[in-house]
């Protein structure tokens, strides 16, 4: 490493703090940054010699970050951030960083332990032990109880009718069912007894044993995976004695495999993923309440399935798979849209069910209006007001 | 990394622009960055935004080749990396006495019978190459692990044969579309940047720049008319490449300017989707800007 002019000068501080502190910013409000990405960004800084804003966003822009949802988040933070350096001064020293030259080998092996490494790696350390020991939630984890006499009764019982306690009971109960996807084919093969494909490869590799002739003969068949699957959970204020169940169905859901996604609506729509992947239950419902603005507030089901569609329909892997619509169709909107923006579901998807607690009672006809035009493009429809009917679509979705 | 002539961002800038790729300050300042800093750069954006154009540009400006991984579903390691050439080995193996056999076996697996894929050339040919891995996102999780691997080391064991290691990386561009997210130990590899529909101005100049027979005036129309559409509520909105094929195509019909008649008869140029068609076929006018 080159000798660094000692510049440090600006009241005791060095360049890095600043930086490193950026980082922290970031994971302060729920960005994913480790050191790895900071010290990319120290060294992204220093390759660019500069030290303006256009500079030092960008820097940050193309290490700090890995998605197009992030950027928001980011360029607020980095308002923010930038606003509160002394300009120049502190920045100026940047460009003393040590860092392998632009242009060098080191920068293109990397990690060679250097000091950079090492004190980033140090500053990040002091925060990160504050982050992660955040209090833990007042404990109920221990409180859920095997459920064994009162099983049977509260199977059936509408999740409208429970007590507290009940409801409890019956989260757990939810949470411990098992979903199995449908598999589907995949285009990549794999090596099969008996198989539609040649595989050539361990054919010549037996050939080889019998002097170039190829009697035993290899094959490959095409694979299978779970396809994806999609819960669109309605949390409007006519589903409210549900929705809290559902919640739980999709955490259970989340275990049937690694392309689940999960979203919620009432008026506009909130991607919930991400929030259901964490381990404690009681917690990501927590968070899904806070997250949501519109929980238990009125019905826009077309919209919102058509924001699902427009911005989702890449990226959440709606081909091919088993799409679980959960809701009472009380549509306030146009009911023209929702029936359309179903038959654009049904166009991507494998399967779609939709589940309506309303038809757990008897008398139920499908005459709302939003569920009438929804109807023609539902392979399956079911009733999900009590466990039994939640154990009855676990099953279902495999068709 | 040898042979990266570029200063600074603005320098970098330039010299794109010569090429005709008219990159913003952010997809320059990403690029210079990821040669630099020696780490693969991850592009995501909008279809027609032109990610793909990214690494083709820069293999000209680098005087480097291009080699291109193209991603699909069912993609493995035998189709991205190498395979053995088993028909002719087969008939090798066949032409052999079966006294030589012993002897020729390892002739077998020599590089004669070995058949180079794109990240295997890629690997041998270092900085003398700029590797695009194109769509990453339609291939499947293992690939995805798989590339990962490759991306870290820049080394291969190929058993018969050894370890090939790169002396010097490629410069590495992929690209996605996000049909689905990539896995978070990918994207913290690599620098991301996402590529958003160019600003008006721009991408007068991208079209001026990519079709020099599309007239000033035709290209400004087409632009100020793509940019109306991309606010109108598509399903699909029309990217840099439909803004140019649809100059191209109002050029060839010897077009200087829009016209509500003429954006009809060439509207399957810039607007792919049969709803999307039927909804902009009833705001022509307006999309035009000939309503004023």
């Amino acid at each position: 490493m080159r000798e660094r002019p000692d510049r440090d000068g600006v009241a005791g501080r060095g360049p890095l703090p600043p930086l490193i502190a950026f980082g922290r910013d970031l994971r302060a409000r729920g960005l994913i940054v480790g050191t790895g990405r900071i010290l990319t960004f120290v060294r992204a800084v220093a390759a660019l010699g500069l030290a303006d804003r256009d500079s030092l966003y960008w820097a940050g822009r193309t290490t700090m970050i890995g998605r197009r949802d992030d950027l928001e988040t980011f360029d607020e933070a980095f308002e923010e951030w930038y606003r509160s350096l002394r300009p120049i001064d502190e920045l100026g020293v940047a460009l003393n960083l040590p860092t392998a030259e632009p242009g060098s080998d080191e920068a293109v092996f990397g990690p060679e332990p250097d000091d950079l490494e090492v004190q980033v790696g140090q500053a990040a350390a002091e925060w990160h032990g504050a982050d992660e020991d955040e209090e833990p939630e007042p404990g109920e984890e221990s409180s859920i109880r095997i459920v064994a006499s009162g099983a049977e009764v509260l199977r059936t019982k509408s999740f409208g009718d429970l007590t507290d306690e009940e409801r409890e009971r019956i989260a757990a109960l939810i949470r411990s069912l098992r979903l199995r996807v449908p598999l589907e084919r995949t285009r990549r093969t794999r090596r099969a007894p008996k198989g539609d494909r040649f595989d050539l490869r361990r054919t010549l590799r037996r050939s080889l044993r019998t002097q170039g002739e190829p009697f035993d003969r290899a094959w490959r068949a095409r694979s299978a995976r779970r396809r994806p699957l999609v819960l669109i959970l309605d949390i409007s204020g006519s589903m409210a004695p549900y929705s809290r169940a559902l919640m739980q169905f999709a955490y259970a859901a989340m275990a049937a495999g690694r392309r689940v996604e999960t979203f919620v609506f009432g008026t506009r729509l909130t991607r919930v993923t991400r929030t259901l992947r964490t381990k404690d239950p009681d917690r990501a419902l927590h968070e899904i309440g806070r997250q949501v603005e519109d929980w238990e507030g009125g019905t826009r089901i077309g919209e919102s399935l058509k924001t699902l569609l427009d911005g989702w329909s890449q990226r959440a892997a709606m081909r091919g798979a088993v799409v679980v619509f959960c809701s009472d169709g009380l549509e306030r909107g146009d009911p023209e849209l929702l029936r359309g923006q179903m038959a654009r579901l049904r166009r991507l998807a494998h399967r779609v069910i939709w589940v309506n607690p309303l038809k757990g009672s008897p008398r139920y006809e499908p005459l709302a209006r939003g569920m009438a035009a929804a109807l023609p493009s539902v392979d399956v429809f079911l009733s999900g007001h009590n466990l039994e009917s939640l154990e009855h679509l676990a099953g279902t979705l495999g068709g | 990394m040898s042979g990266f002539p570029f200063g600074s961002v603005d320098e970098l800038e330039r010299a794109l622009g010569e090429h005709r790729y008219l990159a913003d300050r952010g997809l320059a300042t990403a690029i210079y960055l990821s040669i630099s800093l020696g780490k693969p750069l991850l592009l995501e954006g909008e279809a027609g935004v032109g990610k793909t154009e990214v690494a083709k540009t820069l293999s000209e400006l680098l005087g480097r080749e291009l080699i291109r991984l193209q991603c699909y579903e069912g993609i493995d390691a035998s189709q991205a990396l190498y395979e053995w050439n088993y028909s002719r080995q087969l008939i090798a193996v066949r032409a052999m006495d079966a006294a030589d056999a012993a002897t020729h076996v390892e002739d077998l697996f020599g590089e004669d019978f070995l058949v180079e894929r794109p990240l295997l050339a890629a690997i041998r040919a270092g900085d003398r190459a700029v590797l695009l891995v194109d769509e990453l996102d339609r291939a499947d999780d293992e690939f995805e692990a798989f590339l990962l691997e490759i991306l870290s080391e820049f080394a291969v064991t190929v058993p018969e044969i050894g370890r090939v290691a790169a002396e010097t990386p490629p410069a590495v561009v992929v690209t996605s579309n996000r049909t689905r997210e990539l896995h978070d130990a990918l994207k913290r590899r690599c620098l991301y940047h996402w590529i958003d529909h160019p600003q008006l101005d721009r991408e007068v100049a991208i079209v001026r720049a990519r079709a020099p027979h599309v007239s000033e005036s035709l290209a400004r129309d087409v632009a100020e008319a793509v940019a109306r559409l991309r606010e109108l509520d598509l399903a699909k909105l029309p990217g840099v490449a439909e803004t140019i094929d649809w100059a191209n195509a109002l050029a060839f019909l010897g077009a200087d300017g829009l016209t509500e008649e003429l954006a009809t008869e060439t509207l399957g140029a810039v607007v792919k989707d049969h709803e999307d068609q039927q909804l902009v076929a009833t705001r022509l006018a307006e999309v035009v800007g000939e309503d004023a």
